[in-house]
């Protein structure tokens, strides 16, 4: 009867279609809205990833993400190099500052300052120029994503050209994307454009700014306490917690594991915004619209068959046996819908890859999605049960 | 007070055994003020290999009497034995494998499953139980070509017109070769040429020694097929008619 139960699911086309939609619909959002998520998520701690590989961070302890500006006073680089332990220490800086682009528009950077002597702790990918090349006077790399969107110059001005004195440019006329060569100012300091560069998103959608940290804190306004974070490498053989509890003892500073701070942050992000709530509902509500529209649906399709199920038992068929075609009928429509949903969500995925769009499909959101298709087709499939319980085979000889 | 004795003159054919007893069967639905009995105390003998009909007014009790012949349905009092199974003492699921195994239904609605083909909705019976589907299909092709409707199996029962339909539903009915055929009103969907017809085949098929025929029908123009007519008049059987004439030979027409 397994066969007879799932051709009768798939030759009522607009039942089945329609059932299909909705868990479809379901594990679509579901997957689609966790994937955003997670996405966003690992983009509030995507830049301690892009400095790449230290064993630990040092920062303020009252710093709770990456990109909360708490800065430690120049002191803090020594004292930390002066922890046993520790192989090589070098300051960082991260912060926003304005630029002023020829024609007189003014843009928000995010500025990193890496470290003078190894120029560790730069971007990933290199698009134009090299990453030596920001040891010369006045040199900054730009973000290319950002630069093309962001950071315009006029058209006028050609690649490299410095604006004659008194030539002034329309804000609104045509424009270009920042190339080699071009001159910004960065907090009224000039700013020479060396490399393009890529780099992970993140959070902040301030277009990203690499220089050295020596230059980056002579752009940042005057302050005693400029340093970001010091970035730390153990001698070999050093276990990074220890070290880590070490600097914090000896310091009083803050110090985690690349991992640990980024948890840190993410925890921020997770406790202290609305965010996980907005997707949270957005989930839920893929999952309540799967039980309304394929709950329902399937509800339709099983009081439609009722009658002929009426008649399987009048002709000697058990009520296990019934329940068994239901389960079927739901089971299979749950594993097409969900293919057919988490397909959907890998085609957007894989569309979404490299762009803007935050889309981070974990292991576990397929799992997920299964799970709650799961839910749906046993919630839909409880109701169509009980009415073939309720079923009274005496019933096949009522003339309907 | 009518009693359920014979009025027909001339001695009842002794031939057969009798199929089904049943002795002071009643039935009432629900309790109280709203109680309706359907059934005051049956006693009737359905012969094994004859084909009887349940005749009577709308509401009498037929379709109640058949329902408990054919264990869908429970007694509330009374005796009944068919084929020496009291079907008061089978729980259950145990009863509808006595149904799956023992009886044949034919409905007025023919409850063909649409979106099985006609061979799928013959094989039903067997695929229950627990023949492949396979093997029932192919078996279900065979009946269906004795029954006219060779080449047909794989088309929608949709796609029949409503004597086919009732056809294929008879080999339904008839594929596991059932010892008891319980029929309601299975030719009131269907013009007077047609039922005839289909009255035919039901009674050409399965009056056989070890099998007894139970139709429920307000159609007097199939009277004439009954080897008895048992008149149901609220809830009790009034009167048996016996036949008294050759009965027609089977498939005598067409
Ligand atoms: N499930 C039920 N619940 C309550 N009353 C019922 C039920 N089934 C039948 N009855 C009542 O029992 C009586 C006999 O019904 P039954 O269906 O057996 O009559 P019938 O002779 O088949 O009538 P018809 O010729 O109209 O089909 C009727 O009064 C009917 O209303
Ligand atoms: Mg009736």
């Amino acid at each position: 009867m397994w066969r007879f139960a799932i051709k009768m699911l798939f030759g009522d086309s607009a039942k089945f279609y329609g059932i299909l939609l909705g868990l479809g619909f379901a594990s679509l959002l579901i997957a689609q809205q966790a994937s955003i998520f997670v996405g966003l998520m690992s983009r509030t701690f995507a830049f301690i990833g892009e400095v790449g590989h230290v064993d630990l961070w040092v920062f303020d302890p009252t710093q709770s993400y990456v990109d909360e500006p708490k800065p430690l006073r120049a002191t803090a680089l020594e004292r930390v190099r002066g922890v046993t332990g520790v192989e090589w220490a070098a300051p960082l800086y991260k912060g926003l500052l304005v630029a002023t682009l020829p024609d007189g528009s003014r843009q928000v950077c995010d500025v990193i300052g890496i470290d003078d002597d190894t120029l560790a702790g730069g971007p990933a990918e290199i698009v134009a120029g090299s990453l030596a090349d920001l040891r010369q006077p006045d040199a900054v790399m730009v973000e290319v994503g950002s630069s093309q969107q962001q950071l315009r110059f006029p058209e006028a001005l050609p690649p490299g050209a410095v604006p004659a004195p008194g030539q002034s440019f329309d804000p609104k006329g045509p424009k270009r994307p920042v190339e080699v060569g071009d001159i910004i100012e960065l907090n009224e300091r000039r700013a020479r454009v060396v490399g393009l560069v890529k780099c992970a998103e993140t959070f902040v959608a301030a277009p990203t700014v690499y220089t050295v940290y020596s230059r980056a804190i002579t752009y940042a306004p005057p302050s005693r306490r400029v340093m970001s974070a010091v970035l730390v490498t153990a001698v070999e053989g050093q276990d990074p917690d220890a070290l880590a509890e070490r600097i914090r003892a000896e310091t009083g500073l803050a110090a985690l594991k690349p991992h640990d701070y980024s948890m840190r942050t993410l925890g921020y992000w997770m406790s202290e915004t609305g965010i996980p709530i907005n997707f949270g509902i957005a989930i839920a509500l893929g999952f309540f619209v799967g039980v309304a529209i394929a709950g329902q649906m399937f509800y339709n399709f099983t009081l439609d068959n009722l009658r002929y199920f009426g008649a399987f038992k009048a002709m000697g068929a058990s009520t296990w046996k019934l329940l068994g075609m239901v389960a079927l009928q739901a089971l299979v429509a749950g594993v097409l819908g969900l293919g057919l949903g988490l397909g959907a969500v890998s085609a957007f995925g894989l569309n979404a890859a490299g762009g803007k769009l935050a889309f981070k499909m974990l292991w576990q959101i397929p799992l997920i999605a299964a799970g709650a298709v799961l839910v749906i087709c046993i919630l839909a499939s409880v109701l169509s049960m009980w009415k073939v319980i309720r079923l009274d085979p005496a019933d096949v000889f009522k003339s309907s | 007070m009518a009693t359920a004795t014979p009025t027909t003159s001339g001695a009842p054919t002794p031939a057969h055994a009798t199929a089904i007893r049943l002795r002071g069967v009643t039935k009432t639905f629900g309790r109280g003020e709203s109680a309706v009995t359907a059934l005051r105390g049956i006693d009737l003998d359905i012969p094994a290999g004859e084909l009887t009909m349940l005749v009577g007014p709308s509401g009498c009790g037929k379709t109640t009497l058949i329902s408990i012949l054919a264990g869908l349905l429970s007694r509330d009092g009374g005796d009944l034995a068919v084929f020496g199974t009291d079907l008061a003492t089978l729980r259950r699921d145990r009863l509808a494998a006595w149904r799956r195994d023992n009886v044949g239904f034919i409905f007025q609605q023919f409850n063909l499953v649409p979106q099985l083909s006609v061979s799928e909705n013959v094989s039903v019976p067997l695929v229950l139980k627990g023949e492949s589907v396979g093997a029932a299909v192919r078996r279900a092709d065979e009946l269906l070509a004795t029954l006219g409707l060779e080449g047909r199996g794989k088309s929608s029962p949709l796609k029949l017109s409503g004597g086919q339909q009732q056809r294929v539903a008879i080999a339904r009915a008839l594929i596991h070769d059932p010892r008891l055929l319980v029929c309601d009103e299975p030719t009131s969907a269907l013009d007077a040429e047609l039922g005839r017809r289909v009255m035919e085949l039901i009674r050409g098929r399965s009056t056989r020694p070890d099998r007894a025929v139970v139709v429920v029908t307000h159609d007097d123009r199939i009277f004439h097929l009954a080897d008895t007519i048992a008149h149901v008049n609220d809830g009790r059987i009034d009167q048996l008619t016996r036949r008294t004439s050759e009965p027609p030979t089977a498939g005598s027409h067409r």
